[in-house]
């Protein structure tokens, strides 16, 4: 479902005296439809980066990484957005949003987008927010002034409203108590069963050790880390 | 896919001057693109080039329309291209003022558009103006007084609701938010972000806010000296810019 070929990233930062820091080299993997693949490796050794660009907003400067049909190295923006709405779900560790906007709605949304109504949409939204202890009061609530365990959460619950035939986790079950995290494995068991090609940074060994398969330490691929 | 709008080496110049050099993309129905860069950069001469209110000196802008299919609209003539302005057009102006009959009454200002385009049965005119109020959250009560009795943030949304009455299929912008206090702000984001989805709209939003582009904004075209440096999905130019001046606009950002 998800292939990287060959993958290499710079960053040329312009006005710092137009450094270039290669940050990626020459990776390739592949993660079939319902595997989990973890990226591990010390912190700095590129794995959201890597992740962002399997995500698209950042560049990839070689190499090709295909989701389903599409190379999202040399992919038109129209055709990143379709992917983004129709296939690859991508759950960050922080959490954006239009101020004001009510939880429910914020979890609603992706559903809303693909035109699911909105009773549909909401009642899965509803599910969501309620399997992961978001107590009923806070949902007509703007999740901009909730804790950021709850914060967390409602990412989560909007990350899986879709059931998205690809996904990326960024440190999903961080800063979660003990239920909260058996939760969000249990929805990160439950994508896998339905076929979901899935690949996470988990900084929870026991986390990792339940829900993934394989593990790639990205700092192989790091320029100046190799160990 | 046709493109609804297809910009192909739009310039403008004022005498020596460079307004807007060569520019050139493809929008597509139901993508929201914005346009971001310091003042000066040809931003707002860009949108008046593709809104018609400006005469480019060279290049085309092709847009969709619902009954000959691509038609250049700098060629066609002026009647057709007023008649694109009042139907499949919309124009948010920064300020409410320039969009807005201010000596005529809020549902007289929604309803002008439906006239313009042919209704004239006063009772279902003024039944779309007050829904129309209600959708941008003015209250039905406001429906016959003067725009210059309403505050700022209403002004904008009562222009918002002139514009979009008559279902118009791409809505340009130029600095919809500025001036507006951050909570105005905040729901005038939330409404705009509601009927572009629920209504399949297609926009191109003109401003220097790069907070509001992220919420709003599927693509991004970065300006400068009226040449566009950088373009790309709005969350790669933000989180990945490539082109020095890119680089220089995203890490300006006051971090709140």
């Amino acid at each position: 479902m998800i292939e990287l070929s060959n993958v290499s990233k710079t960053f040329t930062l312009h006005n710092q005296g137009s450094a270039v820091i290669e940050v990626i080299s020459d990776v390739s993997f592949a993660v079939a439809s319902g595997e989990c693949v973890a990226l591990t490796g010390a912190s700095g050794a590129g794995k959201s980066t890597l992740m962002r660009m399997i995500y698209g907003n950042y560049l990839t400067q070689a190499g090709e990484i295909r989701i389903g049909d599409l190379d999202i190295v040399q992919a038109e923006p129209r055709d990143v957005i379709k992917l983004r709405r129709d296939v690859l779900g991508y759950v960050s560790q922080f959490l954006r949003v239009v101020p004001r906007v009510p939880t429910l709605d914020v979890v609603a949304e992706p559903l809303r987008a693909v035109g699911v109504s909105v009773e549909d949409a909401e009642a899965r939204a509803k599910a969501l927010l309620g399997q992961l202890n978001i107590p009923e009061r806070l949902w007509s609530l703007s999740p901009t002034t909730f804790s950021g365990g709850e914060q967390q959460r409602v990412n989560i619950a909007r990350g899986f409203a879709r059931a998205y035939p690809a996904m990326l986790l960024d440190e999903p079950t961080a800063s979660l108590d003990a239920a909260n995290r058996e939760v969000v494995l249990s929805l990160i068991e439950d994508a896998k069963a339905r076929g979901s090609a899935i690949i996470g940074i988990f900084h929870d060994e026991a986390a990792r050790a339940r829900v993934c398969d394989r593990e790639i330490d990205v700092s192989h691929f790091t320029p100046g880390m190799a160990a | 896919m046709t493109p609804l709008l297809s910009v192909q080496n739009i310039t403008k110049r004022y005498g020596a001057h460079i307004g807007c050099a060569d520019v050139s993309f493809d929008l597509y129905p139901g993508e929201v693109m914005g346009i971001v860069g310091e003042s000066g950069s040809g931003k707002s001469t860009l949108l008046n080039c593709m809104a018609g209110h400006l005469t480019p000196d060279a290049g085309q802008v092709v847009f969709d329309t619902r009954t000959d299919g691509p038609r250049d609209t700098i060629t066609m003539s002026e009647p057709e291209r007023r008649m694109l302005s009042r139907t499949d057009w919309a124009f948010v102006h920064q300020h409410a003022r320039d969009g807005l009959r201010m000596g005529v009454s809020a549902g007289g200002n929604v309803g002008e558009r439906l006239m313009a385009v042919g209704e004239r049965h006063y009772g279902d005119i003024r039944d779309k103006a007050t829904d129309w109020l209600g959708r941008v959250e003015i209250d039905a009560a406001r429906v016959d007084d003067r725009p210059t009795t309403f505050s700022g943030g209403m002004q904008q949304r009562l222009q918002i609701a002139r514009n979009l009455v008559t279902g118009p299929r791409l809505v340009f912008m130029d600095e919809p938010t500025g001036g507006l206090d951050v909570s105005v702000q905040a729901r005038l984001l939330d409404l705009l972000r509601g009927l572009v989805r629920d209504m399949g709209l297609s926009a191109i939003i003109v401003t220097h806010d790069l907070a509001v582009v992220r919420l709003l904004a599927d693509r991004l075209m970065v300006m400068k000296s009226g040449c566009v440096v950088e373009a790309g999905l709005t969350d790669q130019v933000l989180d990945d810019p490539q082109h020095a001046y890119s680089q220089l606009l995203v890490s300006s950002v006051l971090q709140v």
